[in-house]
């Protein structure tokens, strides 16, 4: 068998393809942060949270209405999504004039409060969410054995980077937002809903991590500190593709997971902090990040 | 911290106990008014009184009040499995106990450790110093132990271990002032670890949690791996906490080890669990061996995930009638059903209260030496005793989680295959590097 410093090829690839799927998730997770960020210089420390929620949602939607799978990856994060606008509505839109700074302690205090009142109506243990019967079972791949519900993990999280990217940068509404959040004045004045757009955009990266709370739900058992635990890693994530940067977002957190699993395998207690040494080399090097245009 | 103490009755105990409460200038006390001193003087001298009279009767009860505290996490990782359900035994006792003592009252206070070790600390090093507490309760995460033992010992004050599983609490950390309750490392290992081995499953590959206790744990299981004839093939200790353990399952997988050994606690079991099922490890021809999982670990799990697990545990709710009807009145008020670490809460805090009433003490030398010399015979342990490094020896139980199909409830998940004997359970005293037994 073919070894790479000690490992054999074939447990590299199958660490390689777990790195990707996680790469895959971080991916999604972070295009919200950086869909709000880059949109609305609000750095949402909610997105944790708000993951968490998603993932609430699809299980007590299973228990109590009888919501499958399937429906819960459209309804949650449309709920969830909405339940965001509501947030913009009500308490972010009075604070946007204010530095970001404020934008971060606000929504880290929602953060909180969401967390507490879930940890006291369900405690910290979590509950398991099943596998949906048709992602059940897996592939007996050449080098390992892939669960049928990563592979989906994968396909899924990518379309959806990929149809989020092209809504903002290739289409019209795209074009719309980002010119917008350069000048609201302007884009006002052209009878554009300046207001309206800004609620939607949150919603949306409010949905996307609605959205990865309900992809995780079958991987990760159901808890209300799910989400802060990843949050972290996710900015990281953020923080090394350039605050703002969709695509940055999405490639960084391909690559973060990739890198990740190489060290679990080479190094595994560094596996937690592997991502900060990377955020910590690239902000030396490129303080704006590695796709971010301005420093 | 959410001391539930209200302020005044601080304020009466240490303006008016006897010897060893310590006046102190607080920013309260300056607010006071010479007027508002002057009114006060007549009903503080009335409460003086009534104080003294009540010290003629009950000479060793120190400020007239037995206060317990308890420590625990009541919001983290460790909060299922002791939290505000611990809090609630460690009340029912109280409350079963009729809330005082040769007539004093029982007095509890609580707050939240954080499983860090410095609040755990501070915290208790101010209930003894301005509330006199005279019990700590609770006490989970081992980091939170090992200190808080040592500011026990320091200030004379005495503390039931109840939560933490490192078995060096009584070993290398002993103190005479505490008392280590319901389980530890060692049982874990030589009850799961080498039931295994005699199974067949003579090679490991272990998944260690990368901190103090998994490093003991995984040191434990390799000695009793290693001595029944077993091997180590493997291992990977992991970051605490982690999420994602598809890598190191895959990793389990390549070592072709019969037994992937989890040492690890809380979510960390639970996510490997998780993901071990998604990976099939169990359908591949290993077997899983969690070393410490407790009831809300499998309750999370699922038993469809679970199933077929084997671990020791110190208490069940399921064991006879005793623990059933307990456990029942627990569940009306919790709606759960208590862990083994909430059951030991009450129990051993029963065993401190009658240990109090026989002496009419609260001295804690007094009352440790009552609670050594009585055998503990409640719902949790049966003729259970407190060894002199502080280890209540008690039998523990080898159980297997039940396939979803035998299960007759929400909370009916382990099958008792094995009672293991106290005394073969847990450390003998011949190992022991404790100094109150070496010396």
């Amino acid at each position: 068998m073919t070894m790479i410093f000690g490992i054999p090829l074939m447990v590299l690839f199958g660490q390689l393809m777990l790195g990707l799927i996680n790469g895959a998730f971080y991916a999604l997770l972070s295009l919200g942060l950086a869909v709000i960020f880059g949109l609305l210089r609000i750095i949402n420390f909610a997105h944790g949270a708000q993951y968490m929620l998603g993932a609430f949602a699809a299980l007590l939607g299973a228990q109590y209405l009888g919501l499958n799978y399937w429906a819960a990856l459209i309804v949650v994060p449309l709920v969830v999504g909405a339940l965001g606008i509501v947030v913009e509505r009500l308490l972010l839109r009075r604070i946007q004039h204010l530095d970001h700074l404020y934008g971060l302690l606000l929504t880290f205090g929602l953060a909180l409060i969401f967390e507490g009142t879930l940890v006291n109506l369900f405690g910290v243990s979590g509950s398991s969410y099943p596998i949906p019967e048709a992602l059940s079972g897996g592939f007996k791949l050449s080098f390992m054995f892939l669960p049928t519900y990563r592979a989906w993990v994968l396909v899924a999280a990518l379309v959806v980077c990929f149809g989020v990217w092209f809504l903002i940068e290739r289409t019209r509404l795209g074009a719309y937002l980002r010119a917008g959040t350069e000048n609201p004045e302007l884009v006002q004045a052209f009878g554009i809903n300046v207001p309206l757009m800004v609620s939607l955009t949150y919603g949306l990266g409010v949905a996307l991590a609605a959205f990865a709370g309900v992809l995780a739900a079958p991987l990760y058992p159901v808890s209300p500190t799910m989400g802060s635990s990843l949050l972290i890693v996710v900015f990281a994530v953020v923080v090394i593709g350039g605050m703002g940067s969709i695509l940055g977002a999405i490639l960084t957190g391909l690559a973060m997971g990739l890198i990740e699993g190489l060290t679990k395998v080479f190094y595994p207690e560094a596996a937690n902090t592997v991502i900060f040494v990377v955020m910590v080399m690239v902000l030396m090097l490129r303080p704006a990040g590695l796709f971010g245009k301005e420093a | 911290m959410h001391a539930t103490a209200s302020c005044n009755a601080t304020a009466t105990s240490n303006a008016t106990a006897t010897s060893n409460a310590t006046p102190v200038a607080s920013p309260l006390s300056r607010r006071i008014t010479a007027a508002t001193r002057r009114r006060l003087l007549p009903l503080s001298a009335l409460m003086m009184g009534s104080l003294l009279s009540a010290g003629i009767a009950q000479a060793d009860i120190s400020d007239g009040v037995i206060k317990i505290g308890y420590l625990a996490d009541m919001s983290g990782t460790y909060r299922d499995l002791a939290g505000p359900g611990g809090l609630d035994a460690l009340k029912m006792a109280v409350e079963d106990f009729g809330g005082s003592v040769n007539g004093m009252p029982i007095e509890v206070l609580s707050a939240d450790d954080r499983n860090s070790a410095d609040v755990g600390a501070n915290t208790v090093r101010g209930w003894i110093d301005q509330q006199n507490v005279d019990m700590v309760a609770g006490l989970v995460a081992s980091s939170v132990s090992i200190a808080v033992t040592r500011i026990l010992a320091e200030q004379d004050t005495l503390g039931i271990v109840s939560g933490s599983a490192a078995s060096s609490i009584t070993n290398e950390h002993c103190t005479p002032n505490h008392v280590h309750w319901v389980y530890d490392t060692y049982p874990l290992a030589h009850g799961t670890a080498k039931a295994i081995v005699d199974e067949g499953g003579d090679s490991w590959f272990l998944l260690t949690a990368d901190y103090a206790f998994g490093h003991a744990l995984e040191g434990d299981v390799e000695k009793v791996v290693n001595e029944n004839g077993g091997t180590i093939v493997g291992k990977v200790r992991h970051p605490f906490p982690t999420s994602d353990f598809s890598s190191y399952i895959l990793q389990a997988q390549g070592s072709g080890a019969k037994i992937v050994g989890l040492a690890n606690a809380g979510s960390d079991t639970v996510n490997a669990l998780t993901t071990a099922s998604q990976f099939g490890v169990v359908q591949a021809g290993q077997s899983l061996a969690g070393l410490l999982i407790f009831l809300n670990d499998v309750h999370a799990l699922g038993l469809e995930v679970a199933q077929g697990l084997q671990l020791t545990t110190g208490w069940y709710w399921d064991l006879n009638d005793e623990t059933r009807a307990w456990s029942q009145r627990y569940h009306e008020r919790n709606e759960r059903k208590p862990t083994m670490v909430q059951a030991g809460i009450y129990s051993s805090t029963l065993h401190y209260l009658n240990a109090v009433a026989a002496t009419g003490s609260d001295d804690t030398a007094t009352v440790r030496a009552k609670m050594g010399e009585t055998p503990v015979n409640d719902m949790f342990a049966n003729n259970g005793t407190i060894r002199a490094d502080g280890r209540m020896v008690h039998d523990m139980y080898l159980v297997k989680v039940k396939a979803p199909s035998d299960s007759q409830g929400e909370w009916d998940v382990y099958d008792v295959i094995r009672t293991i004997p106290g005394a073969e359970a847990y450390r003998p005293l011949a190992d022991s590097q404790c100094e109150l037994v070496k010396g």
